[in-house]
């Protein structure tokens, strides 16, 4: 286990370092000497200062030397300085992460709970009125833009009936604390949450449908139905848990998709994590800013990855024994 | 061919998206004749509400712009994006994973941990990243989706043509004496077509969520009307004027919609032996 | 006579709209007596398991009972309540499969499978439905049976694994057992310890066994009583005895003189013959696991130092059980596997060292003939498209090459208007002739049959054999004809050669092989042919 652990992770490390060396040639492929943005950014294009910008961070540096020299910043936590928020990006970043992790991991447990537990109904009643309900449903959550759907529910529940805020982490100026600032976030959270997991809902709905259904026609099912097995245990103990390992790959490679969407999120609901933080880098054109979300975006997945390799081991004994 | 049509029109749902579609593309090839005008222009006051004046039966923005017609050449952009980059993504897929399939090992290691790199790298917002540094406009725009699209292409392929290497009558064909590539444009990518048209048509519909989804941020060419554009413009006057950013939402439902219904006829149709499980 | 334990009177059980047939059980009735074992033998889609899934309930979904009984205890099955029924399986009526690989919970450790069924039925605490699992497990002979209650099944081979399909289905003491051909997927020496392990069994605990198979030798090992199905109906019954040796009806008949018969004749000794193909010592090894990181790789020589010669107008037979390398040797001979070392001289040429062109021409002496009838067929080429192709990349002009084709199909026995349909219109008999006609397009002189009639009912795989025999003689060909099924080999063959483990263990004359056989593996091996005594006995 722990061999496996390393393994990912070495291998997890190496895509890092990919991305990284992608970011930084994307850098340098934006257009305009990148000194000359740098100081665009901050405000002061004079030639001293970007000479002086070229010779602190090695510009006039062979590519790869340059190349190094990010590689070791990033190790030490340092990716760049935003001359726009005039902070460095990392200290932005951190500080907006807690939010987008709350927003994800809520988004993620709904959608995944709901999704297979529709999918689950669905299978059990396949052609009935509910399986129709349940599958027309999904496909149309399936085919809705997500940044829509949240302002669609934004118009509905807070605007129209006024049940729940559509906008910011927690109310502003009521300087609540303990259970009483956690109740309040999680009203917050209920909109955001929901729309950033309504697609996966429906990703995870059709696939654990199907699913369900190839599983239940394998040998294995008539063998349990011989013994005399209850219908329902049949369905619990050796449909689901082996109709559960196609859901648990894709949610995991679904996961990277999950943090792309709480951009749209975000922006839509000024929800202060790394989507909406992107979203000003975009509207100021701060490229360094950007380009890190984008890495601790990219690191953020890794996680995802992991987590549901890991799972996929408890779940699957033939993956954890051989 | 009579026989596909058979089984594609005995799923309903594909044959309503159908209809959909041929209405959509319809709108788009006629938007300059129906609506002559810009769709930037002012043609009346801002916020006009839908259904107010016959001749902008859906409204004005907060421009005064007729919102009718942004959706009809919005159509254009989301078809026109939607079709060339799965193209392009196809172009990138289908040889990377035809190479990684029929010739395997040290080749196969290499393109598919190139494919899986950008299938871990969350991809819209590699896309935005893309589009925002290469300066958003139609030909980034599609690159940057091609860019992100390809991977599901290549290793379906790949799984494809592995499959169908080792199948006997591919290794009849190796010992009849036939070349290399007549075996693979004879004998193994026919039989890899039908998924891959399958998967074409949904990744049309996917092309068509990404793109608006970035014209919402703001990443759309600033010189074409898409409906994306048209929901972020109206995102923050939401409160004032619902429909704005109603009506360009339902235009994309729909398309996507007819597009995923399509694809799943066609699953039925091309595969059939598949398609009756679970029906 | 004793009163029978499930009786099954007029039968009817309905297919689907849009089957070959209306009913997959028409009109059928048996009775099933304690304490016996009655065979139900029949091709496949004769509806041979349909009366045994009825009376488990287990039928699939768009099939059903129309008419008729099945009377068990006293009443008729086909009434009672699902609760009733999930009563019934497993502890009154228990039931084992054909594919042990896939009839296991991949998911599930084995104890906790066979606890399942204490568990289905509310009997015994947790602790003792795992002390009972361990006694079972015993009882059906698995070695180290500790180990194999922990185990999950991946990690037991096809026998032990339907080992403990047998020990789930006794685990309540049933009355009934049905067996639906629960040896077809095992190799020829597991079947015959699972045979004997049914009987034992069957004899220990005094239940009455519903086998069902296509196999006659296996009925000829196992069975007591028989019924012959054709069609969804019963074509003749009796004693074991009675339709083995003196079948009355006619396609009973027809099916028994299409088994191969096990004796091999004495054929002249292929001396003074010229040898067209000589194979001396081959060698492959596969590499398994083993990636960037860590993990051990796994060799496994596949092939192991074998030698072989084959002389003009030949059958040699290569002989052995799933993974003993046999098809591994084939396909090292026509270079579809790269052998890592060793030569194959055919006409005077090393195949193993050809490559490029020369190795195109070369094949064109030396074809194959694959096993699976479904997959050696392009579905989307026309079968005349598929029969020309060799022959066109070779430089034949198209015309031309589809006039050979028209006539392969007539040696083959097709219809030339076979030529513009699609494989997809043919039955897997005549499938196996297209292929066949395939193979000969290019007039080799050599031909590998790779399993080429294992998948093929025997009805079936008479005439094919038949064929081969034919073209055989009349092309002057030599045959190599890999199988894992002796009584073809004993039909077909000259010469045998044994392979196990990757190394050939025996080679020489069929009826030598069969009569005397010299080493070990090779007695136990045909030792292990169901029907085998029984037909040594007839023989006298």
């Amino acid at each position: 286990m722990l061999r496996f652990i390393l393994m990912r992770l070495g291998k997890a490390a190496i895509i890092l370092i990919a991305i990284l060396t992608l970011n930084f040639f994307l850098i340098h492929a934006a257009p305009g000497d990148p000194a000359a943005v740098m100081a665009g950014e901050a405000g002061a294009a004079d030639a001293k200062f970007i000479a002086q910008l070229r010779e602190q961070f090695g510009l006039d540096k062979p590519l790869l030397t340059q190349l190094g020299i990010y590689l070791k910043g990033v190790l030490q936590f340092d990716l760049g300085y935003s001359y726009r928020q005039q902070m460095p990006v990392a200290d932005l970043i951190l500080d907006r992460l807690p939010a987008t992790l709350l927003l994800t991991m809520t988004a993620f447990v709904i959608s995944l709970v709901l999704g297979t537990a529709a999918g689950v109904l669905a299978s059990a009643r396949v052609g009935k009125w509910s399986d129709t309900a349940i599958s027309t449903l999904a496909l149309l959550f399936y085919a809705t833009p997500l940044y829509w759907a949240a302002l669609m529910a934004v118009l509905l529940f807070s605007v129209y009936f006024n049940w729940l805020p559509g906008f910011g982490y927690e109310t502003v100026g009521a300087n609540y604390t303990g259970f009483r600032r956690a109740l309040d976030i999680g009203q917050h959270l209920i909109l955001p949450a929901t729309t950033l997991g309504l697609f996966f809902m429906a990703v995870y709905m059709r696939m654990t449908r199907a699913s369900m259904l190839e599983v239940s026609q394998l040998d294995f099912v008539k063998t349990a139905r011989a013994k005399g097995l209850k219908s329902g245990i049949i369905q619990r103990r050796h449909i689901f848990r082996n109709a559960m390992l196609p859901v648990v790959t894709l949610a995991g490679l679904q996961a990277g998709q999950l943090v792309g969407g709480a951009v749209l999120t975000e922006t839509v609901f000024a929800w202060p994590g790394i989507g909406r933080l992107m979203f000003e880098a975009l509207a100021q054109r701060d490229y360094n800013l950007l380009l890190g979300v984008f890495f601790v975006s990219a690191a953020m997945v890794l996680v995802f990855n992991l987590i549901t390799d890991i799972l996929y081991r408890f779940v699957d004994p033939r993956i954890r024994v051989a | 061919m009579a026989d596909f049509w058979k089984r594609f029109s005995r799923n309903r749902g594909a044959v309503i998206g159908l209809a959909i579609l041929a209405i959509v593309v319809l709108v788009a090839i006629l938007a300059p004749l129906l609506f002559p005008q810009s769709p930037w222009r002012m043609v009346q006051r801002p916020f006009l509400p839908p259904f107010a004046m016959d001749q902008y039966p859906l409204g004005t923005d907060a421009l005064g712009r007729n919102v009718i017609s942004g959706l009809a050449y919005g159509a254009q952009v989301s078809l026109l994006v939607g079709l060339v980059s799965t193209v392009a993504a196809l172009l990138i897929g289908i040889p990377i994973g035809a190479l990684a399939g029929y010739f395997g090992g040290w080749a196969d290691d290499a393109l598919m941990r190139f494919t899986e790199f950008f299938q871990t790298v969350p991809s819209f917002a590699l896309a935005i990243v893309l589009v925002a540094i290469f300066e958003p406009s139609i030909q980034s725009i599609i690159a940057a989706i091609a860019i992100v699209s390809w991977p599901p292409v290549a290793r379906l392929v790949r799984g494809e043509v592995l499959s169908l290497r080792s199948r006997e009558y591919v290794e009849a064909a190796i010992l009849s004496g036939q070349t290399s590539l007549t075996i693979i444009l004879r004998q193994v990518l026919p039989n890899t077509i039908s998924p891959i048209i399958v998967l074409a048509s949904l990744m049309v519909a996917t092309a068509i969520l990404l793109e608006s989804s970035l014209s919402f941020l703001g990443l759309g060419d600033p010189n074409l009307m898409s409906w994306g554009y048209m929901i972020g413009a109206a995102r923050t006057v939401i409160r004032q004027a619902w429909w704005l950013s109603f009506f360009p939402g339902v235009a994309i439902l729909l398309t996507v919609l007819a597009l995923n219904l399509i694809g799943e006829g066609l699953n039925d149709a091309l595969n059939p032996r598949l398609a009756r499980r679970g029906k | 006579m004793k009163d029978p334990v499930l009786s099954i009177k007029n039968l009817k059980i309905a297919l689907p709209e849009g089957a070959d047939r209306d009913f997959a059980v028409d009109d059928v009735t048996y009775d099933l007596f304690p304490g016996e074992i009655l065979c139900i033998v029949g091709e496949s889609g004769s509806g041979k398991s349909m009366s045994a899934n009825a009376a488990m309930g287990l039928l699939p979904d768009l099939v059903r009972p129309v008419g008729g009984e099945i009377i068990f205890d006293g009443t008729d099955v086909l009434k009672l309540s699902e609760a009733e029924m999930m009563d019934l399986r497993g502890k009154k009526i228990a039931m084992i499969f054909q594919e042990p690989m896939s009839a296991l919970n991949p998911l599930m450790r084995v104890e906790d499978q066979i606890a399942e069924v204490f568990e289905a039925h509310g009997l015994l605490t947790p602790k003792e439905r795992a002390a009972r699992a361990i006694e079972l497990l015993t009882e059906v002979g698995i070695p180290d049976p500790q180990k194999a209650a922990r185990a999950y099944p991946f990690q037991l081979s096809g026998g032990q694994r339907q080992r403990v399909m047998i020990a789930m289905a006794l685990a309540l003491e049933p009355r009934i057992l049905i067996a639906d051909e629960p040896t077809t997927a095992l190799d020829v020496t597991t079947q015959a310890q699972i045979l004997e392990l049914i009987r034992n069994l069957q004899e220990k605990h005094g239940m009455a066994v519903m086998f069902i198979t296509h196999d006659f030798g296996v009925v000829a090992e196992i069975a007591d009583r028989v019924a012959v199905m054709q069609y969804g109906k019963i074509v003749e019954a009796g004693t074991a005895d009675e339709v083995l040796d003196n079948p009355q009806h006619e396609y009973t008949q027809k099916l028994i003189a299409a088994i191969p018969k096990l004796a091999a004749e004495e054929t002249e000794a292929p001396v003074g013959k010229t040898p067209i193909l000589e194979v001396e010592g081959l060698n492959k090894t596969y590499v398994t696991g083993g990636g960037l990181f860590f993990s051990k790789p796994r060799v496994v020589h596949a092939v192991n130092d074998v030698n072989l010669t084959l002389c003009e107008g030949e059958t040699l037979g290569i002989v052995g059980e799933s993974g003993s390398g046999k098809s591994s040797v084939g396909r090292c001979l026509v270079r579809l596997m790269q052998p890592d070392s060793g030569t194959v001289k055919l006409a005077g040429h090393d195949m193993a060292q050809l490559s490029g062109d020369a190795l195109r021409e070369a094949r064109k002496s030396i074809q194959m003939i694959f096993q699976d009838p479904y997959a050696s067929l392009n579905p989307r080429s026309k079968v005349g498209r598929i029969i020309a192709e060799g022959p066109m990349a070779h430089g034949v002009s198209k015309q031309e090459a589809y006039a050979r084709a028209v006539k392969l199909l007539e040696l083959v026995d097709l219809d030339a208007l076979a030529i513009d349909r699609y494989p997809h219109e043919f039955s897997g008999g005549q499938r196996q002739r297209i292929g066949i006609a395939r193979a000969l397009a290019l007039e080799p002189r050599v031909i590998i049959a790779d399993e080429a009639v294992s998948a093929l009912d025997v009805s079936i795989q008479a005439q094919v054999l038949d064929l081969l025999a034919d073209l055989k003689e009349r092309l002057n060909l030599a045959l190599i004809f890999i199988t894992h099924d002796l009584r073809v080999a004993a039909q077909i063959c000259d010469r045998i050669a044994v392979m196990q483990k990757g190394k050939v263990v025996e080679m020489g004359p069929a009826h030598a092989i069969f009569n005397n056989p010299q080493s070990d593996y090779t007695r136990t091996l045909i030792e292990a042919i169901p029907g085998r005594e029984k037909e040594l006995a007839a023989a006298g």
